[in-house]
C-alpha cells in the first residue's frame, strides 16, 4: 500500500463518488470503443458477405445462328457471364450443352453434374453425358440415367431470336434438397 | 572482446527480459519416458513453420489474380530458379503437416492424453486439424489451373448440399453467382491471411496449454486419473522423475523433424512439384477434377456412399465427425488412460484407420468413374487365338462396344473402364434375352440404352456378347 493511497481513508465521502465517477469514465470509454469498433465492423463485414448482399442482372446471350445446330445434335456453346469483370481474364465465359431437339426446340444444359458440379460430357455416339467424376451419367433430355446425380442436369432459358439462338445466363446451379 | 559481448547480452537480456520469458519455458520438467511418441506434435509444429516460410517465399512469386494466377505457376514451376523445389517443398510440407496432424492426434486418443485437465488441449487441437484441413484445400485452389477452378465448383456444390442455406453458404464460397476472379482473391485471403491467423492463435494457445498443464505422463494400466487428485499427483510425479525439457528430451523432437524436412527435400527434388493442369476456363470441359490425395478420402466417401442418404450424409457426416471431436474429453475425462485397458477406444482407432486408408487407396483408383481414354477394343483382344477373325458378329461388335460407350464402363479382356462388371466371360453368365434386356432397359447403375440403340445393333452387340466366354 502506498502513501497515496493512504491519505484517502475509507470514510472519505469523496471517494465513493470518486468510483463512480471512475466506473463512469471506465464504461463511457469501453462503450465509444465498442461502437466505434461496430461501427468499423460494417464495412469489412460487409466485404466478406458482399455476394449474398448483390442482386445479380440476368443476359440474354447470343450462342450462335440457328443454322449452326442441326436438328438432333448436342453442341458445346459457351457465353459471357452476367457479372463478367474486364479483369476477369478466361473466366469471363462459362458453357453450356444446347440441343437442337427433334420438334425444333432447343434445350440448353449447364455442364455441371448436379451431383458435385464436375463438367459432364456429351458422348455422341452413346447419346449419353458423363461425369468423369463419380460415374454420374444422363440421358439425352438430361434425366438421370446412372449414377448418383440427386436430379436432371439443370437448364439454361433459351430462345430464338431472328434466327440468332440465345441463352439466359443464370448462377451456377447449386443442388440443394 | 569476450567481456564485450557478455556484457552486451547482459544489458539486451536485462531490458528485454528475453531469458525471464524463455527460461521456464526451456527448463520446464517434463516426464521421462515415452519421448519419443511426443515427437509428432512438434514436427507438426515444424512443418507449419516450413509452411509459413516456403508460402511467404512463394508469395514473392505468384500473382493473384484469375487472369495471372496460372502463368505465374507455371512460371514458379518451370522457370523460376529453383521454383520448382520451392513449390514442391510446400506442397510435400503440407502433406507431411497433414499425416502428422493425423498421427498427432491418433497417438494423443491412444494414450487419452485429452483427460483431465488437458481438455482444451484437445479442443484447441481440434480447431487446429480443421483449419490444417481448410489449408490444404484452399492451397490447392490457389494452383488455379483447371483442376484448380472445377475443384472450387465441386466444393461450392458440397456445401450447397447443407439444408436451406447451402445455396447461399456456396454463393459465400465462390464470392458470386459464378466461378470469377474474386473466387480466387478470396481463396487467397483464406489461405494466406485468415487461416494462418486462427493458426497462429490456436498454436499459441495449445502451446500454453502444454505449459500450463504440463506434458502427459506415459499411461500405466491401473494408474487412473482422478480430476480431484490428479494436479497434486503430477506434481509430486514431476518433481521425483522429471527431466528438464533442455537438453534432455528437445533432441528427440530436431532429430525427428529434421528426418522429416529431409525427407521433403528429398521427395521435392525426386519427384517435383505436382503437374498443373491445363489453363482454368469454365468452357474447357473435358477435364476431370482429381483433388490432391488428403482430398481423395472425401472424394472417395462421397462416390462410395448410398446416394439417396447423400444429401443428408454431406451435411450431417463432417458435422457429427467434428461435434464428436470436440466431445471426446468429455465423454470420458477420468479413469483409466492406459490403451490395454480401453479396448474399444482402440478398436474405434482401427477402425477409423482401415476406413481411411481404404478410402484413399480405393479413391486414387477410382474405379467407379468411367474410363473415357480406354483404348479402343480389338479384334484380336476380344478373341484371343483366333486373331484375324473375319467373324462379322465380332469385327461390328467390337465397334459398336467401343462406339456406344459400353467400354468406358465394362472391361474385355482387360480393354476398358471398371465401373461396371467385367464383361469377358459374359457369355457363360447371361442368356442371349437376359443380355437383350439388361442393354434396353439398363438397372442397377447402367443407362437404358434401349433409345440409343438400332434392332440391328441391339442384336448385334448381343451376338458378340455371347460370345465372348
Amino acid at each position: 500500500m502506498n502513501s497515496n493511497e493512504k491519505t484517502q481513508s475509507a470514510e472519505d465521502p469523496t471517494r465513493s463518488e470518486d468510483i463512480n465517477r471512475t466506473e463512469f469514465i471506465t464504461r463511457l470509454s469501453l462503450g465509444i470503443a465498442a461502437i466505434s469498433a461496430a461501427i468499423m465492423a460494417v464495412p469489412v463485414i460487409a466485404a466478406l458477405v458482399a455476394p449474398l448482399l448483390e442482386r445479380k442482372q440476368t443476359f440474354w446471350r447470343t450462342v450462335g445462328n440457328i443454322d449452326d445446330f442441326p436438328v438432333g445434335t448436342t453442341q458445346l456453346v459457351n457465353f459471357d457471364n452476367a457479372d463478367a469483370e474486364p479483369y476477369a481474364g478466361m473466366l469471363t465465359r462459362s458453357a453450356a450443352w444446347l440441343r437442337h431437339n427433334e420438334d425444333q426446340t432447343f434445350t440448353a444444359f449447364a455442364v455441371n453434374c448436379t451431383h458435385l458440379g464436375c463438367p459432364v460430357r456429351w458422348e455422341e455416339k452413346a447419346q449419353l453425358f458423363m461425369c468423369p467424376c463419380h460415374g454420374g451419367v444422363y440421358y439425352k433430355d438430361g434425366n438421370v440415367a446412372a449414377g448418383p446425380p440427386p436430379k436432371r442436369l439443370p437448364e439454361y432459358k433459351v430462345r430464338v431470336n431472328n434466327q440468332e439462338v440465345q441463352l439466359e445466363t443464370a448462377p451456377l446451379p447449386i443442388t440443394n434438397d | 572482446m569476450k567481456r564485450l559481448l557478455k556484457r552486451t547480452w547482459h544489458w539486451l537480456d536485462d531490458r528485454t527480459g528475453l531469458s525471464v520469458l524463455i527460461k521456464p519455458l526451456v527448463d520446464h520438467p517434463v516426464p521421462p519416458r515415452g519421448l519419443w511418441t511426443y515427437v509428432f506434435g512438434s514436427a507438426t509444429l515444424f512443418m507449419f513453420t516450413l509452411q509459413v516460410v516456403t508460402g511467404v517465399a512463394l508469395s514473392l512469386l505468384y500473382q493473384p489474380s484469375s487472369t495471372n494466377a496460372y502463368h505465374s505457376l507455371e512460371f514458379i514451376t518451370y522457370q523460376a530458379k529453383f521454383g520448382n523445389i520451392l513449390r514442391s517443398i510446400h506442397f510435400y510440407g503440407a502433406s507431411a503437416m497433414i499425416i502428422l496432424v493425423g498421427l498427432h492426434m491418433m497417438q494423443t486418443y491412444i494414450t487419452a492424453s485429452y483427460k483431465y485437465p488437458r481438455e482444451m488441449n484437445w479442443i484447441s487441437g481440434v480447431f487446429l486439424l480443421l483449419f490444417t484441413i481448410f489449408m490444404g484445400f484452399t492451397g490447392q485452389l490457389l494452383r488455379w489451373d483447371s483442376n484448380g477452378v472445377w475443384s472450387s465448383v465441386v466444393a461450392a456444390q458440397q456445401l450447397g448440399r447443407v439444408p436451406v442455406i447451402g445455396t447461399y453458404l456456396a454463393r459465400l464460397l465462390l464470392g458470386g453467382d459464378t466461378i470469377g476472379p474474386q473466387s480466387l482473391t478470396r481463396f487467397y485471403s483464406y489461405h494466406v491471411f485468415i487461416i494462418p491467423a486462427f493458426i497462429f492463435i490456436f498454436v499459441g494457445l495449445h502451446l500454453w496449454l502444454i505449459f500450463r498443464h504440463g506434458i502427459s505422463e506415459m499411461p500405466k494400466a491401473g494408474r487412473l486419473v482422478d480430476p480431484k487428485t490428479y494436479r497434486k499427483w503430477y506434481e509430486n510425479y514431476l518433481k521425483r522423475f522429471a527431466i528438464p525439457f533442455w537438453p534432455h528430451a528437445v533432441w528427440r523432437d530436431v532429430l525427428f523433424s529434421s528426418i522429416i524436412v529431409i525427407g521433403i527435400i528429398l521427395f521435392a527434388w525426386l519427384r517435383g512439384a505436382p503437374a498443373l493442369t491445363t489453363s482454368p476456363s469454365l468452357t474447357s470441359i473435358h477435364t476431370s477434377p482429381s483433388p490432391d490425395w488428403y482430398m481423395v478420402i472425401f472424394f472417395a466417401l462421397f462416390a462410395l456412399m448410398p446416394h439417396k442418404v447423400e444429401s443428408i450424409a454431406m451435411t450431417v457426416g463432417p458435422l457429427l465427425t467434428v461435434i464428436i471431436l470436440f466431445i471426446i474429453p468429455f465423454l470420458s475425462n477420468r479413469g483409466e488412460r492406459s490403451p490395454i485397458r480401453r479396448p474399444w477406444a482402440m478398436f474405434g482407432v482401427i477402425c477409423v484407420f482401415v476406413f481411411v486408408i481404404s478410402l484413399l487407396l480405393l479413391g486414387l483408383k477410382h474405379p467407379w468413374s468411367a474410363d473415357f481414354d480406354a483404348k479402343p477394343l480389338t479384334v484380336a483382344a476380344a478373341r484371343p487365338g483366333s486373331s484375324g477373325s473375319t467373324d462379322s458378329t465380332v469385327i461390328h461388335g467390337v465397334q459398336l462396344f467401343y462406339n456406344k460407350g459400353c467400354e468406358y464402363c465394362h472391361t474385355i479382356n482387360n480393354y476398358g473402364g471398371k465401373a461396371g462388371p467385367d464383361l469377358s466371360t459374359v457369355g457363360n453368365r447371361l442368356t442371349t434375352q437376359a443380355l437383350t434386356i439388361r442393354i434396353i432397359n439398363g438397372g442397377g447403375n447402367m443407362p437404358a440404352y434401349g433409345g440409343t440403340l438400332s434392332t440391328r445393333e441391339l442384336q448385334t452387340l448381343v451376338s458378340f456378347l455371347s460370345t465372348q466366354k
